[in-house]
């Protein structure tokens, strides 16, 4: 079958099996390598990806479900060139060891971020609790979400502070927990 | 030990951010199912829904005419190439394809290769096999009876399904000090069969070049020189026609020390179709067939004095083993490292035996953070230390202070006989103490005990009660001499070659192999510091068969230990050589040299003296060196550790049981490690991080179990089950240092410090919450039914899913 999605702001047009998964369908088709597979019940979350603004497991959604949405993953997490808060964090915070859940917490923490400005570490850790990391123990994953919060937080006081003419933050909405 | 106030050395030691995160939080990291080869077909495995059968027929010819499918391999095809069987890391083999029986549920039966992986996974359902099933083996306790089925048909002389019989230490000085002893106590207990469930399963992408006879393999491998040795020797493949890459590698634990059939089919696959074949295993697949561990039945004893001083242990291991002895350790240690059960007390004497058994379940023996079987001997020890206090009415606590070695007593040779190079055990059980606010604890505890005492169970809220655990753990780790650990005979030493180029920045080419514990960053730290340059300028390769020299790879904690020693080594080589051009540069005699400041320099005269940099540059000049000095900056190393080394640590757990449900929260958890010099300090912190986790997990959650059909119900995330972040408390650490003198910088492993430690701090706290409901032990994992059931006198067996 055909299907049309925007993946990481690209337009991509693909012939499918009906039954191909997404994850295989990022994975093999489009070498989008960053999401990983890892378990095939949806307990892991290595294969979290956004559906439209919605963290999937994308082992567990066909790429047919996807067909006219769009899909952003751990490769369109950078903009512009520039990591992410979320990127920098796990960086700063050694969040990662193996590195193969990384992209999937990463994409779940932005989630969480875009629509929680300051989460507690219990909100945090709730956010992350349908996925599985067998090397951090979570602390340092917890510590990375923490930092990109508080830069986050330190840059919106930079734009409020300095000439104050785009310092809202309309975009990011209320607060609500993870 | 006045040679290790020089560190850490010029500033090259330190919580530096981990270099080879740049592409991981990019999602450009280079994992072994992320390798696409133009061509490349995909291997299915067919496997055995039966846990003992004989087959009787196998039937290919639908699945061979599905229009994708490229060959189907049976253990017939292999038999005809020598490959149907493959030795195992223990002096035993194991079946690649089976032949005449499977022999666990979810063995391989067969191997598909197709143009894609739905339709090697289509083409698997084509195959027909009839089996004749026969009766298993499932309970290792029945393993040994009389007319139980007999396993390993397949070996000559095998006349029951006993592997082997191992003991240590000194039996009669030991059932003499029992004897003696004042205080006697026994207890069985189970450490359960877990799986290390790394994150990425296991898998391989194979691609024999039909036109140079060159192999290469992308494999999930802790240890690829090893592996090239191993197909060299099972294949008949010349080993310098094998290259094995091991890419970046998500999680090992242990899991990706052996290689396993799918490997090997793979190859066979690759040369049957001239393609390149890509494996990889599924999670189900991951759990139910690849190397578990533990599976331990220990029944330990303890002898004192009256008074608390520890006397002695003996020790009985039923070791389960699985269909095939598939264990990997140092040869001349079938039960692993588990002698070292005297853990950090000094004993007058000790004896341990070890059966190990064939049951009907998947092989391996030895994996999961377990420094070889040093788990089971921490969890042992600590479990009976506190069985000890509790009988004679003393403070867990206090009572190991009285019994801890003490710093003078190092080197200690223990009873069994392991020479621990150095510790402050009562620094360390002090400051874990302090942190953990002990005493508090305790009187907290008593406070709500009595309330609970006067409110009773039966009350409406009876609310949760409070336990405390401690473990004190000492491991053994950096295998090892090579005089006395080998594997398949390959002596445990590794090598290291450094080069320094002209411009001063350096390569590092190294033999094992990080599944994520930042070998890039701490490996270039270590050269960093001996050669006085940035971390930034050395460049470590590894995970190459080809660019890197022989060893034995990462497992057991043995990185830093032995490998970290070869590079500290093969960088004082190439410091020595630099030391002669700097003399011929600064026209002194070498030994008018000092190495000061990350530079030599002329003794006396701190003006005079060149950098690295300055040497390398010079070194592939036309510089005239003296006679019988060739140019250039580069060394090797070979290094054999002259012991293992000995890290400690002592760990504190606080939990909250909930006596109607069995329900158990770690409420807190402090870690005192002490591992020696830490080169990277964040990055130990991190790999203690997660050891923990490991821990509170097999303690509290993870088990592989069987029906009594020996059906695996461990076989996905569903029903194996591993701690999440809400489950794992903000772990508190500390950390003391005690330099190993024989390390060249004083490091000791630390990887797996924390799976070893954590897990009897975990069971000692659960079941010290539930002393006041007569609870003496509970076996892991301590699930709330498993507590519940303690709780009300009818223990269940943790090991098997009968009633």
């Amino acid at each position: 079958m055909r299907v049309t999605m925007s993946v990481n702001d690209r337009e991509c047009l693909a012939e499918v099996e009906p039954r191909l998964l997404l994850i295989h369908f990022l994975r093999d088709q489009l070498g989008l390598t960053g999401s990983h597979w890892g378990c095939d019940t949806s307990n892991c979350g290595a294969c979290v990806v956004w559906l439209d603004e919605t963290p999937v497991k994308s082992c567990t959604v066909l790429t047919a479900m996807a067909d006219g949405h769009r899909v952003r993953t751990v490769e369109g997490l950078a903009r512009g060139g520039e990591l992410d808060p979320v990127q920098q964090g796990f960086a700063e915070c050694h969040g990662l060891q193996c590195g193969f859940c990384t992209p999937g917490m990463m994409m779940t923490a932005r989630w969480l971020l875009d629509h929680n400005l300051d989460p507690s570490p219990a909100e945090i850790r709730e956010a992350l609790s349908g996925q599985i990391c067998r090397c951090t123990g979570y602390e340092n994953i917890v510590r990375s979400i923490r930092w990109a919060a508080e830069r986050e937080a330190a840059d919106r006081d930079r734009l409020a502070g300095g000439d104050g003419d785009d310092g809202d933050d309309g975009d990011h909405g209320p607060e609500v927990a993870g | 030990m006045t040679a290790f106030t020089e560190f850490p050395p010029n500033g090259a030691y330190g919580s530096l951010r981990r270099k080879e995160d740049a592409r991981f939080i990019r999602g450009r990291g280079t994992y072994v199912d992320d390798i696409q080869l133009p061509g490349m077909l995909h291997g299915a495995v067919l496997r055995s829904p039966l846990a003992h059968a004989r087959i009787t027929s196998i039937d290919t010819l639908a699945a061979q005419a599905h229009p994708k499918v490229r060959a189907v391999i049976t253990g017939e095809t292999l038999a005809g190439r020598g490959l149907a069987w493959m030795p195992t890391l223990s002096q035993d083999v194991q079946a690649v394809l089976a032949t005449d029986k499977v022999r666990f549920q979810g063995q391989e039966v067969a191997f598909v290769v197709a143009e894609d992986r739905y339709a090697a996974r289509d083409a698997l359902e084509l195959i027909d096999v009839t089996y004749e099933p026969l009766e298993p083996v499932v309970d290792a306790r029945r393993a040994l009876d009389p007319g139980a089925p007999l396993i390993r048909d397949d070996v000559a002389g095998q006349a029951d399904n006993r592997i082997f019989c191992w003991e240590a230490g000194d039996r009669a000085a030991t059932d003499a000090v029992f004897a003696a002893a004042d205080v006697v106590l026994a207890q069985d207990m189970l450490y359960p069969r877990v799986h290390p469930a790394p994150l990425e399963t296991c898998g391989t992408v194979a691609d024999m070049d039909p036109v140079s006879g060159k192999l290469t393999v992308w494999s999930t491998s802790q240890a690829p020189h090893a592996h090239r040795t191993l197909y060299a020797l099972v294949t008949g493949l010349p080993e310098h026609k094998i290259r094995i890459i091991s890419p970046d590698i998500g999680g090992g634990f242990g899991n990706k020390v052996g290689i396993y059939p799918g490997y090997v089919c793979a190859i066979v696959g690759s040369i049957l179709t001239g393609q390149p074949v890509k494996w990889m295993e599924d999670r189900s697949e991951n759990l139910m067939s690849t190397s578990f561990a533990r599976d331990y039945h220990m029944r330990g004893e303890i002898a004192a004095a009256r008074d608390g001083r520890i006397l002695g242990l003996r020790v009985k291991v039923l070791a389960d083993h699985g269909a095939f002895n598939g264990a990997a350790q140092p040869t001349k240690f079938p039960a692993g490292f588990f002698s070292v059960f005297t853990g950090s007390y000094d004993l007058r004497a000790a004896h341990c035996e070890v059966t190990g058994v064939y049951t009907n379940k998947a092989p391996g023996g030895v994996a999961y953070s377990c420094s070889f079987r040093i788990t089971e001997a921490v969890y042992l020890v600590e479990r009976m230390v506190d069985l000890l206090a509790r009988e004679l009415g003393a403070d867990p606590a206090r009572l190991r202070m009285d019994n801890l070695l003490q710093p003078a007593q190092f080197p200690y040779t223990s009873a069994t006989g392991w020479e621990y190079d150095s510790g402050d055990y009562p620094r360390a059980l002090r400051l874990a103490l302090e942190m953990a606010g002990y005493d508090e604890l305790r009187r907290e505890q008593a406070a709500e005990r009595e309330r609970y005492a006067q409110r009773g169970r039966e009350a409406e809220q009876p609310g949760t009660l409070t336990g405390i655990g401690i473990s004190f753990f000492t491991e053994a780790v950096g295998a090892g001499p090579r005089a006395h650990m080998d594997i398949l005979g390959l002596g445990m030493a590794d090598g290291a070659d450094l080069r320094v180029y002209p411009t001063g920045k350096a390569v590092l080419a190294i033999s094992v192999q990080t599944q994520g514990q930042g070998h890039e960053t701490t490996f270039a730290q270590i050269v960093a510091g001996e050669l006085g340059i940035s971390p930034d300028d050395v460049e470590v390769v590894h995970g190459d068969t080809d660019r890197t020299p022989f060893g034995l790879g990462t497992y057991g904690s043995r990185s830093t230990p032995v490998s970290g020693a070869a590079a500290a080594v093969v960088a004082r080589k190439v410091r020595e050589r630099a030391r002669t051009v700097a003399a011929a540069m600064l026209e002194a005699a070498p030994e008018d040299l000092e190495w000061a400041g990350g530079r030599w320099q002329v003794r006396g005269d701190p003006d005079q003296g060149k950098n690295i940099a300055e040497i390398a540059m010079a070194a592939h000049s036309g510089l005239e060196l003296p006679t019988g000095v060739e140019g250039h900056l580069d060394a090797s190393a070979v290094y054999n550790p002259p012991n293992l080394t000995y890290p400690f640590g002592a760990y504190v757990c606080v939990v909250d049981v909930d006596p109607g449900t069995g329900k158990v929260s770690v409420r807190r958890f402090v870690a005192v490690d002490d591992c020696g010099v830490r080169i990277n300090p964040m990055i130990v912190e991190g790999q203690v991080h997660g050891g923990l986790a490991d821990g509170l997990g097999m303690a509290l959650m993870q088990a592989i179990t069987f029906d009594p059909e020996g059906n695996c119900l461990g076989g996905s995330f569903m029903d194996y089950l591993l701690p999440t972040s809400m489950e794992c408390p903000s772990w508190e650490l500390g950390a003391t240092v005690t330099p190993s003198p024989h390390h060249p910088i004083g490091a000791k492993g630390v990887g797996e410090s924390a799976t070893v430690g954590s897990p009897a701090a975990v069971v000692n706290a659960v079941v010290d919450a539930l002393a006041p409901l007569g609870v003496r032990h509970a076996d892991m994992p301590l699930t709330p039914a498993v507590v519940w059931r303690a709780i009300q006198g009818r223990p269940l067996r943790t090991d098997l899913a009968v009633p």
